[in-house]
């Protein structure tokens, strides 16, 4: 069995008064695809956000690679870490938005190009090619000059999906990032995640594409309430669900 | 008629010949209101061009002279410091106010509240009298020694006076500007530069401002105008700016209609220049946020000449 990628232990996070995690536990091995799954205001986004430090935790703690994340151990205590270091961390950390959040003033190359040269000071020409052979990729490389608001959604996605990858992270996490597209502009995205699954890169997807799941993960997370309430290999959580909370999800949206 | 007979043909248009004549409605009140307002107009332009009050050809010999041109020059001289220093100040500003250090913020808010509240023309007197204030300037430790000091009014003088009172005050109303306009930016935006470990002053420098720009020229481009003709505020400090240069030359001869027509020409000229600047910068930075940028004046203007040339 491959090494642990990342490693989300106790984690609880509230917002005020509304406590959004509970005591989240989750084993994410190099190489393998994890989705989650979760009725809305489950946590799923939450605890996604938590992974590359947008959200601090109240308690609990967060590694990749054996790396903690936001903190720096000493004994018994915590230091939290300055942002110059949290930036650091998380150019090991893949994010892909649910609207794709791309820089709409920059061209498509620019937008790939752009945390390469400044995050990680390659040289421009180095972090071109990269951003070219990403795009090809994708399936967009006749589209480096134009501006992201030129393309369809989908399109769009591909390109945020090219420059999370353009910083060759450790961990790519997805935010549903299908959700805001057209039904037919669906497929496309999810062609190019799977493609990047078979090639070995882990992941950690937030959908609601039950049939993605059960093609793509090697394991499914059903979240409810802010806590983990089954998980397994697809054909165990989504054929035969243990719990009756993720029957009734499953009965209402397959 | 019910609805329901909506397909049929309508009975006035059934035997209707192949081609029907259109009538335009005809608007006499428009017509006459706009046969009225061209006479007045009229009337004005005429009593501009022949009424000897105005006085053309005193007009003619000031406008292009040599002392007005230079005090064009020193307006433009004070406009200019003053709009690049006031706007980096405020930049510094903007960005104190929006931080989470209380100390910054409240700092960034008193001054914006402070130099809101002080008329231009007070402030200014005070800048001229500075070294009433503070005889010598010094550099040092903070409530200790002083290392080196000059004398205030010699390190100052009242040009720099003048520029120092401008951009203090623009910078109170470009911190609100620019903080409007990083407001405007998609949260998305940061969260995606941040999740991508782009360094934070690069996530401003190069993500946020380019994109609040949208928001800041256009009241940017009102307050460079604004400013421009505020400058002749400081003929109080004497120095020799446009509308104080004017003064003095009305002063001596007593042409004081057509020597204001001279200052009043040149503001219209360089507000002018400046509203067509404005236009590109504009322009410039709309980059990726329309799916086609709009023409420049010029493409307009061949596009209309192409088409007629077709046609």
């Amino acid at each position: 069995m491959s090494a642990v990628m990342v490693d989300v232990h106790g984690v609880h996070k509230s917002f005020g008064p509304l406590e959004v995690l509970r005591g989240v536990d989750l084993l994410v091995r190099a190489g393998e695809v994890t989705v989650i799954l979760g009725p809305s205001g489950s946590g799923k986004s939450t605890l996604l956000r938590t992974i590359n430090h947008l959200e601090k935790v109240n308690r609990g703690w967060i590694s990749i690679d054996g790396e903690l994340i936001g903190y720096r151990r000493s004994g018994n205590k915590l230091h939290e870490l300055k942002e110059k270091d949290v930036l650091r961390q998380r150019t090991n950390i893949g994010f892909v938005f649910q609207n794709f959040n791309l820089f709409p003033h920059l061209t498509v190359l620019d937008n790939l190009v752009e945390a390469p040269v400044s995050a990680l000071r390659r040289p421009r020409r180095e972090a071109e090619e990269t951003a070219r052979r990403l795009l090809d990729r994708v399936g967009l490389a006749d589209k480096a000059d134009t501006y992201p608001r030129q393309l369809s959604g989908g399109q769009q996605q591909r390109v945020a999906i090219a420059r999370a990858l353009a910083l060759e992270p450790k961990v790519l996490l997805f935010d549903e990032p299908t959700s805001a597209l057209d039904p037919e502009l669906v497929g496309e995205v999810l062609d190019v995640i799977k493609d990047l699954a078979e090639s070995g890169t882990t992941m950690i997807v937030v959908t609601h594409e039950i049939g993605f799941a059960r093609e793509v993960a090697d394991t499914v997370v059903f979240m409810d309430g802010g806590v983990v309430v089954e998980q397994g290999p697809p054909s165990a959580v989504l054929d035969n669900p243990r719990q009756e909370r993720t029957r009734a999800f499953l009965s209402k949206v397959l | 008629m019910s609805s329901d007979t909506i397909t049929e043909p309508v009975p006035q248009l059934a035997e209707a010949p192949a081609e029907l004549k259109v009538v335009p409605a005809r608007h006499y009140a428009r017509w006459a209101a706009g046969g009225i307002v061209i006479v007045l107009v009229a009337q004005f332009i005429h009593g501009l061009a022949t009424n000897p009050v105005w006085e053309w050809n005193v007009f003619r010999d000031y406008f292009l002279s040599e002392t007005i041109v230079q005090a064009v020059w020193v307006t433009l001289q004070l406009t200019a410091y003053a709009t690049v220093l006031g706007f980096l100040l405020g930049t510094v500003l903007a960005f104190m106010r929006l931080s989470r250090s209380p100390v910054l913020s409240t700092v960034a808010r008193t001054y914006i509240w402070i130099f809101r509240s002080i008329p231009m023309i007070v402030q200014l007197v005070f800048w001229f009298n500075l070294s009433a204030l503070y005889e010598e300037l010094g550099v040092g430790i903070p409530f200790g020694p002083v290392f080196w000091s000059v004398d205030s009014n010699a390190l100052i003088g009242t040009i720099g006076a003048a520029v120092i009172g401008l951009t203090l005050h623009q910078a109170a109303y470009a911190a609100e500007i620019v903080r409007g306009g990083v407001l405007s930016v998609d949260h998305g935006q940061l969260e995606a530069a941040a999740a991508l470990g782009i360094p934070r002053l690069r996530q401003i420098r190069r993500i946020v401002l380019p994109q609040a720009m949208r928001a800041i020229l256009p009241t940017a481009g009102n307050e460079i105008i604004g400013l421009l003709k505020g400058t002749s505020v400081v003929y109080v400090m004497s120095i020799g700016e446009l509308f104080y240069q004017v003064q003095v030359i009305y002063g001596r001869n007593g042409r004081v209609i057509p020597l204001l027509l001279v200052a009043t020409a040149w503001y219209v000229v360089l507000t002018s220049l400046l509203s067509v600047a404005q236009y590109y910068v504009e322009r410039r930075y709309a980059r990726g946020a329309d799916r086609t940028p709009p023409p420049t004046p010029l493409q307009r203007l061949r596009r209309r000449f192409v088409t007629k040339e077709i046609s």
